[in-house]
C-alpha cells in the first residue's frame, strides 16, 4: 500500500501541485493525467524516492519511505523511468538481469533463481528470443519492453511506470497494460502509471489522477473522474465520448 | 568452459608469457635454459643479476602499470559513461608532467622530480574535483569538461616549458610526454595499488554494472550513487595517479584495453576488470620488451610502440564485428 500525505510537487520556479493526499491499495490501478509540464514524472519520481527533499511523506504500508535505505526500498518499490541513458554494453539478459539487483548478493553476483526470473520476464513481454541479442542494437520499442522485463524482475509491491507504452506498437501496448492489470488483480501490486493517451486509461484503470493546471489535482475511482468535462478541461482540447461494447474511449473531436 | 573463463585462462597464460620473455629478451643474451635455471636454482652471477637486478623490475613495473592504465580506463569509462574517457582525462598526467618538467628546468635532481610530478598530478585532481565534483549539483559531464579543458591549459604550459627549457634537458623530459619504463623507480607501490584498487573494484563490479544503466535507473535500483561516483572517482585517480608515476604518460593502453575486452564479448565487470588488467599488464609488458629490442641498443620510448601495435588491432577489432561501443 502507498500512500503520501501533504506532498507538495515543485519544479525549478514553480509549485506544480500542493497537499497531496491519496492512498493506492493492493489491486488497483490508477492512471495519472495531465497536460506536457503538469508533474507526472515529478510525482512518479517523488513516490519512489528519486526526488530530493520534497514538502510532505510518502509511505509504503504506513512505513516513510525515507525511513527505508535505497537497497530496501528498490525491493518493493519499482520504477520504470520516462528516459533512461544508458551506455550498456551488455546483452538483453544482462540488461533484465540487472533489476534483480535489490534481491541478489551483491558478493556472489545473479544465481539461478535470478537467472530465472529474468527469462520468465522476457517470456512476458515476448522477448525470449532475444536474451542474447546485445541490447544497445535493440529497437525503441524492443528496448521498452526490455525495460519493462527489468521492471518485472525486479518483482516490486509497488509499480511506478512513467509512460509505459512510449515506442511501442498496439499490440504491445495491449499486453504491457494486460500484464500490468493482472499483476494488480492476481498477485495485489499498487500500479501507477502515467498515460498519455485518453483511449486506455477508462478500459485498464481502476483509478485516475489528474494534474490539473494551476496545481490543481483531482483524483478518484476511474469512472468518477474520465467524464468528457474533465478530461476536455485537462487536455484544453475538445473531445467525444465514444461507447462500444462495454467500453469507453475518449478521442479528439 | 564459458568464454569469459576461457578468456580469462587465455590472459594468465599470456601474462605469464610477456614476463617470461621479458626477462629472457635483451641486448645481454640470455637462453631460456639459463633463465629456467635462474628461476629453479639462482646462482649469483652475471646471468642472474641481468634477470633478477635490470629485467625483472623494470618487467614488474611495465605489467603494473599496463594494469593500472587498463583499470583507470575501465572505471572512468564507466564513471564518465563516456567510451572516449581514458585515464588522462582528469588531467592528472599534464599535471604531473608539468610539475616534473618545472623541476627538470630549474636543475633539480631525480627526487624533487619524482615529488614535483606527484604535486603536478595531485593539482591538477584538485581542481577537477572542485569545479567538476564539488560544485552544486554533482555532474559527471562537468568532470570530463574540467579534465579536458585543464588538459588543454596544462599542455599548453608543458609547451611553454619545453621551449624555455636547455637543449640537453630535452630528452630527459620526452620521457614525461610519451611514457617510458627506462627510468621506472620501484614498482612495489604500483604494484599494492592495482591489488588493492582492482580487487575493490572486482568486488563491487556488479555496481558498476549498474551505473552503465544512468545514475537515476541506478539509483531506482538500490544503489547508492553517489558514495559510488565518488569511489570511483577516487580509485582511477589513484590508480593513474600510479601509473604516471612510475612510467610518464602511455597513450592507448588505457582507452583502448577495456574496449578490446569487450568487443570480445566480456561485458560483466566482474570478469571485465580482471580481463582488461591482464590484457593491459600483458600488453605494455610485451610492448615494453619490444622497445628494448627491436633497435637495440637504442631504446625507444614504449608509449610510440603501444600505439604502433595496439592501432591497427583496434582497427580490426572494431572492423570485424558491428562494435557496439
Amino acid at each position: 500500500m502507498l500512500s503520501c500525505s501533504a506532498l507538495t510537487l515543485a519544479a525549478p520556479g514553480r509549485v506544480l501541485a500542493r497537499g497531496l493526499d491519496f492512498t493506492v491499495r493492493p489491486g488497483e490501478v490508477w492512471a495519472v493525467l495531465g497536460a506536457n509540464g503538469s508533474g507526472k514524472t515529478t510525482l512518479i519520481h517523488a513516490l519512489g524516492g528519486l526526488a530530493p527533499e520534497h514538502a510532505g511523506t510518502v509511505a509504503l504500508d504506513g512505513a516513510p519511505l525515507s525511513s527505508l535505505g535505497a537497497h530496501a526500498r528498490a525491493a518493493r518499490v519499482g520504477i520504470l523511468l520516462q528516459q533512461e541513458d544508458a551506455v550498456f554494453w551488455g546483452s538483453v539478459l544482462d540488461y533484465v538481469l540487472l533489476g534483480r539487483f535489490p534481491h541478489a548478493s551483491a558478493w556472489l553476483g545473479w544465481q539461478g533463481p535470478d537467472e530465472e526470473a529474468a527469462r520468465a520476464a522476457l517470456a512476458a513481454v515476448g522477448l525470449a528470443e532475444y536474451a542474447a541479442r546485445v541490447y544497445s542494437t535493440l529497437s525503441g520499442g524492443e528496448r521498452q519492453r526490455a525495460r519493462v522485463a527489468q521492471l518485472l524482475a525486479q518483482d516490486p509491491q509497488v509499480l511506478l511506470l512513467d509512460e509505459p507504452l512510449q515506442h511501442l506498437d498496439l499490440r504491445h501496448q495491449v499486453a504491457v497494460l494486460e500484464l500490468v492489470g493482472a499483476l494488480a488483480s492476481a498477485r495485489g501490486r499498487c500500479v501507477l502509471m502515467v498515460l498519455h493517451d485518453a483511449l486506455w486509461p477508462a478500459r485498464f484503470c481502476s483509478h485516475a489522477l489528474l494534474l490539473h493546471a494551476g496545481g490543481v489535482v483531482e483524483h478518484g475511482t476511474a469512472r468518477e473522474m474520465l467524464t468528457r468535462e474533465r478530461l476536455e478541461r485537462l487536455y484544453s482540447c475538445p473531445l467525444q465520448e465514444i461507447e462500444s461494447k462495454g467500453a469507453r474511449f475518449f478521442a479528439p473531436v | 568452459m564459458s568464454r569469459p573463463v576461457a578468456l580469462f585462462a587465455s590472459f594468465c597464460a599470456l601474462a605469464a608469457a610477456s614476463l617470461f620473455g621479458a626477462l629472457l629478451f635483451g641486448a645481454f643474451p640470455i637462453s631460456a635454459t639459463q633463465l629456467l635455471d635462474s628461476i629453479v636454482f639462482p646462482i649469483p652471477g652475471l646471468v642472474h643479476d641481468v634477470i633478477w637486478q635490470l629485467r625483472a623490475p623494470r618487467a614488474a613495473a611495465a605489467f603494473a602499470c599496463g594494469g593500472l592504465l587498463a583499470l583507470a580506463g575501465a572505471l572512468l569509462q564507466v564513471l564518465l559513461r563516456n567510451p572516449l574517457a581514458d585515464p588522462y582525462v582528469l588531467g592528472i598526467s599534464s599535471g604531473a608532467a608539468l610539475g616534473a618538467l618545472m623541476a627538470v628546468v630549474a636543475g633539480a635532481g631525480a627526487a624533487v622530480m619524482n615529488a614535483a610530478a606527484l604535486a603536478g598530478a595531485l593539482a591538477a585532481l584538485a581542481v577537477v574535483f572542485a569545479v567538476g565534483v564539488r560544485a552544486g549539483d554533482w555532474n559527471v559531464y562537468r568532470i570530463l569538461l574540467t579534465g579536458v579543458v585543464l588538459s588543454a591549459g596544462l599542455a599548453a604550459l608543458v609547451s611553454l616549458t619545453l621551449v624555455v627549457a636547455a637543449q640537453g634537458q630535452l630528452r630527459g623530459m620526452l620521457f614525461w610526454l610519451m611514457g617510458d619504463l627506462a627510468y621506472a623507480g620501484n614498482p612495489l607501490a604500483a604494484w599494492i595499488v592495482l591489488i588493492v584498487v582492482g580487487g575493490l573494484a572486482v568486488a563491487h563490479a556488479v555496481k558498476l554494472d549498474l551505473l552503465t544503466l544512468g545514475d537515476l535507473k541506478a539509483r531506482s535500483l538500490g544503489a547508492a550513487v553517489k558514495p559510488l561516483q565518488l569511489a570511483l572517482f577516487a580509485a582511477a585517480a589513484i590508480a593513474t595517479v600510479a601509473a604516471v608515476l612510475l612510467a610518464g604518460s602511455i597513450g592507448f593502453v588505457g582507452l583502448m584495453v577495456p574496449h578490446a575486452v569487450r568487443l570480445m564479448g566480456v561485458t560483466h565487470h566482474r570478469m571485465l576488470l580482471p580481463l582488461a588488467i591482464l590484457l593491459g599488464g600483458s600488453f605494455l609488458t610485451l610492448a615494453d620488451t619490444a622497445a628494448r629490442t627491436v633497435l637495440a641498443p637504442q631504446q625507444l620510448p614504449v608509449g610510440v610502440l603501444t600505439a604502433i601495435v595496439g592501432v591497427p588491432v583496434m582497427l580490426f577489432l572494431l572492423g570485424r564485428k558491428r562494435a557496439q561501443l
